[in-house]
């Protein structure tokens, strides 16, 4: 029997850590994340985790720790945000370079400068390119979700990479919802106990972790995390079935709301999802063939699904909230534009993007309505004005 | 303490077969170390010519758990190893017991590695950690470091006509260490192994962050024959650069005062890097340089007997 409570995001995967109850976890303070920490270390003073909580003296130490931790066979978690991502960089690469299993909360907050502690997701984009499986939520109550389904994720033989969690700074990690919560026996049942094939506490077996690897072997390790990466997206859905029966939510690499006749389509991630849901409902309502396409799943980029989603529209505007300097639009657009055309680009499909909400600028529904309103145009009209537009910016 | 025929027939923690160059003696620190480390131990490194030329895929030269992360972190990582071992030992995953060493030259310790470092310290995790100095970035190619000599020439702070080699005098990174009020410091020289082997098995004995500062001469970087390696050692210790001395809960003690305090000279003069501070004009770098190893030396020894006094 689930167990409904109310939850800020932060403090729902702080729960989802306590009934996880990881060997290791390595903390640094920052904003919006804070409150996450706060409330597992009064889980860890209370003696309801027998976790090692590692007090870390910065990101990068934090980071540096949960490598040491899962390299020696520990499950090590951890949680950051924003500058605090950005001084792990270096480490979030070699975590998934050593194939280890960490999960990280990421409370996504603007990336500096200028310095600005609210919501855009520019923190998780910059390690886009990291090798780290990431997972978006709309609300507490996937945040929650995800945390548990990630480790399950990380941890499977065929993908040994890390995994992002991410939840949209104060819009979910400081807002109170009503969220259902699993039995901590239900949760330690599903994770399991992590039981690495080499560890270097098995000092009977001894091996060296992180060697120097030049010319001759690089290429084929990152061929390997390649493959990792693909085979993460069949694991996800397994995952996420698995889950799914378990707690009754569905949950998928993407999903597709009122999307089975839809002519136009939104395209996010994270909170704007609830947003996009409420708008949708309410055109629906006035008669507009209009969906929502949620991506949950970002890195490994579920390309496939997408391109099937998005096939059965006329017209599709992709929400980014971080900007990718120099290119045209943001990176989501970049990625489902791709998609789209790596299938021949026969989809007759017009997508276009916004950039919205950088700096925890709302995107109100008016702001959707107009995205909806110019989407009916392109579609009318065959015509498509502008590519890369913005939501909610004075111009 | 072993014999050195006891040190001898304990086994290799580190093969041979590395790529270390020809007169290397960081690698002799670290077979000093190692030996002297008995029992199960996992070992970290930052990046650097030891963690290079032990570990080139697919080979390794490391016969004991070793991990190497990046270049500044290596206490970070090896405190989250430490900290799955109490983890899994408490929940009886891992039934041995289990010493760590983390190992980082000097540019990974006193420089980018500082911050970790100091944070382990206060934490208190259960490790040694070893800073295998050689004065300076050998390993990207002989750039100072602030551990590198006043005056010494390197290639980001060379000798010229106007700059006459790194302006600055070394940091004290051993009293930075026991400043964070750990257990047990020392500082120690290959070429006095007996000490040092004393020094790792005490360090390793002791609960909580340790730390020993070993001399490591650098026959390309400091530019001396190399087969005068310990010698080096040997001279930078007979001079009083680098002196001997450890730090047990509280009292500073002194571990070898030469019978005859050597002159600077004597060890700069074998050394390339110094060779500008041979000729007449730069006589006045020189002086400075005995001046300021003369002023530590003194307050070094005045804080040792404060020590005794105090027992």
């Amino acid at each position: 029997m689930a167990q409904i409570v109310a939850l800020t995001g932060n403090e729902a995967v702080a729960e989802a850590m306590r009934q996880i109850n990881p060997d290791v976890v390595a903390a640094y303070p920052i904003t919006p994340q804070t409150e996450l920490m706060h409330k597992f270390a009064e889980f860890h003073a209370d003696g309801l985790v027998d976790t090692e909580l590692v007090l870390v003296e910065s990101e990068h130490s934090a980071m540096s720790a949960s490598v040491g931790a899962a390299a020696a066979g520990a499950r090590a978690m951890t949680a950051t945000s924003a500058n605090g991502l950005a001084l792990m960089w270096e480490i979030v690469y070699i975590a998934a370079s050593l194939r280890l299993p960490i999960v990280m909360a990421v409370v996504n907050r603007a990336l500096s400068g200028n310095i600005n502690i609210h919501c855009d997701h520019s923190d998780t984009m910059g390690c886009r390119d990291s090798g780290w499986i990431q997972l978006f939520s709309e609300n507490a109550q996937e945040a929650y979700d995800n945390a548990i389904m990630a480790v399950k994720i990380a941890e499977d033989r065929r993908v040994l990479l890390p995994v992002m969690v991410t939840l949209d700074g104060f819009i979910i990690s400081h807002t109170v919802e009503r969220l259902e919560i699993l039995q901590d026996q239900q949760v330690k049942d599903f994770v399991g106990e992590y039981r690495p094939e080499r560890y270097l506490l098995d000092v009977d077996h001894p091996f060296t972790v992180g060697p120097l690897d030049l010319q001759d072997y690089y290429f084929e390790h990152k061929r390997q995390e390649i493959e990792a990466e693909e085979n993460a997206l069949p694991v996800i859905e397994e995952v996420s079935r698995a889950y799914s029966t378990l707690c009754g939510r569905g949950y998928d690499l993407i999903e597709e709301y009122r999307m089975e006749d839809a002519d136009r389509a939104v395209v996010a991630m994270g909170s704007t999802c609830g947003t996009a849901k409420v708008v949708v409902d309410q055109l629906r309502e006035q008669g507009e063939a209009v969906g929502l396409l949620k991506v949950r799943c970002y890195r490994p980029f579920p390309y496939d699904r997408i391109v099937a989603a998005l096939a059965k529209v006329k017209a599709a505007a992709v929400l980014d909230r971080a900007v990718s300097f120099g290119a045209k639009g943001g990176s989501l657009y970049g990625d489902v534009r791709s998609a789209l055309f790596s299938n021949n680009g026969h989809y007759p499909v017009k997508v276009i993007d916004y950039i919205y909400g950088l700096g925890g600028r709302d995107l109100e529904e008016e702001h959707l309505y107009k995205a909806f309103a110019d989407l009916k145009r392109i579609v009318q009209t065959g015509r498509v004005e502008f590519e890369v537009g913005y939501l909610g910016l004075r111009e | 303490m072993a014999t050195i025929k006891e040190l001898a027939q304990r086994g290799d923690k580190l093969s041979p077969g590395h790529r270390a160059c020809a007169g290397c003696v960081p690698i002799i620190a670290f077979h000093q170390v190692l030996r002297s480390a008995q029992g199960h131990v996992v070992c970290g490194c930052a990046t650097g010519c030891m963690e290079v030329v032990t570990t080139i895929f697919p080979y390794t030269a490391w016969k004991v758990p070793f991990i190497h992360n990046a270049f500044e972190n290596v206490a970070a990582t090896i405190s989250g190893v430490e900290a799955a071992y109490r983890a899994l030992k408490r929940k009886g995953r891992v039934g041995k017991d289990i010493r760590f060493i983390a190992f980082g030259g000097d540019g990974g310790t006193y420089d980018i590695g500082l911050q970790a470092l100091s944070g382990v310290l206060e934490r208190g995790h259960s490790m040694l950690y070893v800073c295998y100095d050689n004065e300076a970035y050998m390993n990207t190619g002989i750039q100072r470091s602030s551990a590198t000599p006043f005056a010494a020439d390197t290639k980001t702070a060379p000798a010229g006509k106007v700059h006459k080699g790194k302006k600055q005098f070394p940091k004290n990174l051993t009293e930075i260490v026991i400043a964070h009020n750990v257990p047990y410091a020392a500082q120690a020289s290959v070429s006095h192994w007996k000490d040092l082997n004393r020094k790792v098995e005490r360090a390793l004995a002791v609960e909580g962050p340790t730390f020993i500062n070993v001399l490591a001469p650098c026959p390309p970087g400091w530019r001396f024959p190399q087969e005068l390696g310990i010698e080096m050692a040997r001279l930078a210790v007979e001079t009083c650069f680098w002196p001997l001395y450890e730090y047990d809960h509280g009292a500073r003690i002194l571990n070898y005062r030469p019978k005859e305090k050597l002159p600077l000279s004597e060890w700069t003069k074998h050394q390339g890097r110094f060779r500008h501070l041979h000729r007449a004009e730069n006589a006045h770098l020189l002086a400075a340089a005995q001046e300021e190893v003369d002023r530590r030396w003194e307050l070094l020894v005045r804080m040792c007997e404060q020590s005794a006094g105090q027992k």
